[in-house]
């Protein structure tokens, strides 16, 4: 697992309150891991300031699973 | 009228995460009173306060026990708390598992006086420092009063009445008084009522000293600060937690077998319309209450062996009370005792009248009557009133009278009685 998969899932688990081994690459954050729209919206956030990107509304809509959001974030790096 | 008892309760406390827990620390007069930790308060006038103590602790609160991880990042303190007492209580009175039908008709009367101030102080901070779209998604509804009884009634399924108080040192007795008339008219059967508050933050510690509200004579000593009727008092302890009662209609509680505590007889409530902080010179606001609630409960004051004050150690409002008390109860007032349990946990504001509700209903329960600390050299006119200093007492209790009294000059008392 890539750096940026590892900080992604210890946010994912932090923020969700989730086990571990639920965050796997293909998880959904809605269908998968109990969030909800605004847990989304708070996810996001979180990886702008843990990352240093700017993630826009357009952008962070399209963000489902665990492996969009890594990928965006290794696309803006 | 419908008939209502109290069939459940729960607790969060300075002295204890439960029930039990709190009452036998009261019991044993301990203080939860100790130098502020939730945030550095070197520099403010007060550097006291009746904290929760945390998971660990003796007597401390596990917040994982009732409530999800998600939700204790996403709200303020108040609201855990007020989960948390919120389930002890429907646990207690054995209605976790109700049926849908049973669910239409049990709802949620839950409030606070102030809400999510430390998150509202935060979240400003984010605010101004980080900018707009910086500041959580959750902010609103994780500092909002009524999501106590919102997040209740979704983690238990309660379609009927939702409703918060915000009477601001009142609320707890007036969500109860609020709830029991919601039973009565036929609204709801089961009703999770209380209050609960955590506004141990700057912001809050600052504003209500500002207020002169506060003690600060005893930062050294803190657990010698909160001591109502003594003549050293100089202002409230901020204590924080949260307490709730499950309100049950009568002949359902009997049917099902359930435990009862007590009958609420009695609620009275008056506005005092004289000042925004300062009680009424007569004390003619928590008079009338005190009043109302007597004559809706048919009893007489005979019947009425403890009265747990409002007594928050205020120089005044201490004063004013205490004749109040004394005015209506006449020739009985040596009959009766009166304390105050924020001598021991602090002024939990919009949980003040729920917690101390709870401690009346278990003084009827075990018959015995919690003390009032610190009373070293009770004020003048003390003379003639069992004040209950310094260790509690065994004695007869058939009838409990509880008051609460707030900032905007809000009173509200209840009345309840064994059945």
């Amino acid at each position: 697992m890539s750096e940026t998969a590892d900080r992604v899932k210890k946010i994912v688990v932090e923020h969700l309150g989730v086990e571990a081994e639920k965050v796997t690459e293909d998880a959904s954050f809605i269908d998968d891991l109990g969030a909800d729209s605004l847990d989304i919206v708070e996810l996001v956030m979180a990886f702008e300031e843990e990352f240093g990107v700017e993630i826009p509304d357009d952008a962070a809509e399209k963000i489902a699973t665990v492996k969009d959001a890594i990928d965006y974030i290794d696309s803006k790096q | 009228m419908r008939r209502v008892v109290v069939t459940g309760l729960g607790m969060v406390t300075p002295l204890g995460g439960d029930v039990e827990t709190s009452w036998k620390n009261i019991l044993a007069s301990k203080s939860g009173a100790a130098t502020i930790t939730r945030f550095d308060a070197t520099d403010y006038k007060c550097r006291i306060a009746c904290e929760v103590k945390p998971a660990g602790h003796e007597y401390g609160f596990d917040a994982n026990l009732e409530v999800d991880h998600k939700i204790q990042r996403q709200v303020d303190l108040f609201i855990v708390f007020g989960i948390a007492a919120a389930s002890e209580a429907l646990k207690d009175a054995g209605l976790t598992d109700m049926t849908e039908e049973e669910r239409l008709r049990a709802g949620c009367s839950i409030g606070s006086g102030i809400g999510g101030l430390p998150g509202i102080e935060s979240e400003s901070l984010v605010l101004a420092n980080k900018g707009p779209s910086r500041v959580s998604p959750h902010f609103v509804h994780g500092r909002l009063i009524n999501l106590i009884s919102g997040q209740v009634s979704i983690k238990y399924g309660l379609m009927g009445p939702n409703h918060a108080v915000v009477t601001a040192c009142s609320t707890g007795a007036h969500s109860i008084g609020d709830a029991a008339r919601m039973i009565a008219m036929d609204d709801a059967d089961v009703m999770l009522a209380g209050g609960a508050e955590s506004a141990i933050c700057p912001i809050g510690i600052a504003g209500f000293a500002q207020a002169r509200a506060l003690s600060t004579n005893f930062n050294d000593t803190p657990e010698k600060a909160s001591r109502p009727y003594d003549v050293n008092r100089d202002g409230f302890v901020m204590g924080e937690g949260g307490g709730v009662v499950v309100l049950e209609e009568y002949e359902r509680a009997k049917k099902r077998g359930a435990k009862i505590y007590a009958e609420v007889v009695g609620y009275g409530l008056s506005g005092d319309a004289y000042h925004v902080t300062a009680p009424h010179p007569e004390g003619s606001g928590g008079y009338r209450s005190m009043e109302m609630a007597l004559r809706k409960s048919g009893l007489s004051l005979a019947d009425i062996d403890y009265v747990n004050a409002h007594g928050t150690s205020t120089p005044l409002g201490d004063e004013l009370e205490l004749g109040a008390v004394k005015r209506l109860f006449g020739e009985h007032i040596g009959a009766m005792s009166m304390s105050s349990t924020k001598s021991a946990i602090g002024h939990l504001l919009g949980g003040a009248g729920a917690v101390e509700s709870i401690f009346c209903i278990l003084a009827l329960r075990d018959q015995i009557v919690p003390p009032t600390l610190n009373l070293d050299e009770p004020s003048e006119s003390c003379a003639g009133v069992d004040l209950v200093p310094h260790v509690a007492k065994e004695r007869k209790v058939r009838a409990v009278l509880n008051n609460s009294f707030g900032f905007g000059g809000t009173n509200a008392s209840l009345i309840m009685k064994a059945i």
